[in-house]
């Protein structure tokens, strides 16, 4: 078979493409995108908070907001939960959208002022101070849901969840005891934004959610590799026998 | 846990996550509350995180964790209500029952919570016990309106 034949075939199942005006710049992206995705590959610069390329978006802490449509009649939305068009006029820093990203920001530092990235954030957009009410001078959680997205849908074991409603809504283990179903794996701690979750390590021992987790040792090397919790959820997945997990990657 | 009792309201039900909600309902309205071991065999039997059970228990103010009272009772603080002196009629019902607003008396005959519109605005103050609406429940008429649910 000729070579340029190949080539073409291989080009073939093109992905279905759309084209949008980003503040004023014609891009392409893929139909299936949100505009926060098409603004992330085309480099366009939007701060998220609760967003996570491979978690579903939820749209909960409104800092990807965008102002789409034309004027007069343009309106700010979502970008993480709003799919792109085609011919679709996108800005992302227009006065409108400067002033509601503003508001969100004083919003989030009423809600969680100790949170450093709210801080760092809201000092980037001139915002030092909040003119709402605070609850908890000492809060750090914005409830954004992103360690409660990632146990479900990345570990899968749903330990943790929203509990409550407001204003007293919090993420909390069932009856707020340790959980049966964590596995200690530390996903919710590490893909907090606020780094609200407590966790130690200490004596080959992890704690989190009131929990302690025996950590396994590599059986080569020595050093900690997961919580045995987690390896046995990994043998459990994977049908392997949990001897399998039991060497670090390094000495496999 | 007495499983036959749990077990029977379940019967009634095919399993679906989808049920979750009548069948919290129903273990509220049997024992007065939702005991924990009971959320755990709902969990099981619907095939739902026990996070999402606990979830969903927590957030509706018609389930409660804790065990109501035998007499439910409901004031009305809706705007209406409000302006008429419902936060007086809390007070005035919170002392005669002996019981702290959203908790439940000592002897276990009354627990007291506020609800935000009880729909009968024109007769504002608005109180509950169990399923019965008081209308124009002023101070002075508490202590009738309770008479014939106090031993
Ligand atoms: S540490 Fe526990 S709660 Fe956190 S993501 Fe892992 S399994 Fe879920």
């Amino acid at each position: 078979m000729p070579r340029r034949m190949l080539a073409d075939q291989v080009r073939q199942p093109t992905i279905e493409e759309v084209g949008l005006h980003i503040n004023g710049v014609f891009v392409r992206a893929p139909v299936e995108f949100t505009v926060l995705q098409a603004l992330r590959q085309h480099g366009f610069d939007v701060p998220t908070l609760c967003y996570h390329p491979d978690l579903p978006a939820e749209g909960q802490c409104r800092l990807c907001v965008v102002e789409i449509g034309e004027e007069p009649r343009t309106r700010l939305v979502n970008s993480c939960t709003y799919p792109v068009e085609s011919g679709l006029k996108v800005a992302t820093h227009s006065e409108r959208v400067l002033q509601a990203r503003r508001i969100v920001l004083e919003l989030l530092l009423a809600r969680a002022p100790q949170a450093g990235i709210i801080r760092d954030l809201a000092a980037q957009h001139g915002v030092y101070d909040t003119r709402f009410h605070v609850e908890d001078p000492g809060e750090l959680c914005i409830l954004c849901g992103l360690c409660v997205r990632a146990c479900r849908e990345i570990v899968g074991v749903s330990a943790i969840g929203m509990t409550h409603r407001s204003p007293d809504k919090e993420v909390a283990t069932p009856f707020k005891e340790a959980s049966e179903a964590c596995i200690g794996c530390g996903s919710c701690a590490f893909i907090c934004p606020t780094g609200v979750i407590p966790y130690t390590e200490k004596d080959g021992v992890r704690t989190i959610w009131g929990r302690d987790f025996e950590l396994q040792a590599c059986t080569v090397c020595g050093t900690y590799i997961a919580p045995k919790a987690q390896l046995e959820h990994w043998s459990r997945l994977t049908g392997d026998p949990v001897e399998t997990f039991l060497v670090c990657r390094d000495c496999r | 846990m007495d499983e036959t009792r749990i077990a029977q309201i379940l019967s009634r039900y095919e399993g679906d996550p989808a049920d979750l909600i009548p069948v919290l309902q129903d273990i509220q309205d049997e024992y007065n509350h939702l005991p924990k071991d009971e959320l755990k065999v709902v969990s099981r039997r619907l095939n739902l995180p026990l996070t999402q059970v606990f979830g969903v228990a927590t957030f509706y103010k018609m389930f409660s964790l804790l065990p109501k009272g035998k007499h439910q009772v409901k004031v009305c603080l809706g705007t209406t209500c409000h302006l008429k002196g419902g936060p007086r009629l809390v007070d005035s019902v919170s002392s005669r029952i002996g019981c702290e607003l959203g908790y439940t008396s000592k002897d276990g005959q009354f627990s007291l919570e506020t609800v935000g519109c009880l729909g009968s605005c024109a007769q504002a103050p608005v109180m509950m016990i169990g399923d019965k609406y008081f209308a124009r429940v002023t101070v002075d008429k508490v202590p009738k309106v309770l008479k014939p649910y106090q031993k």
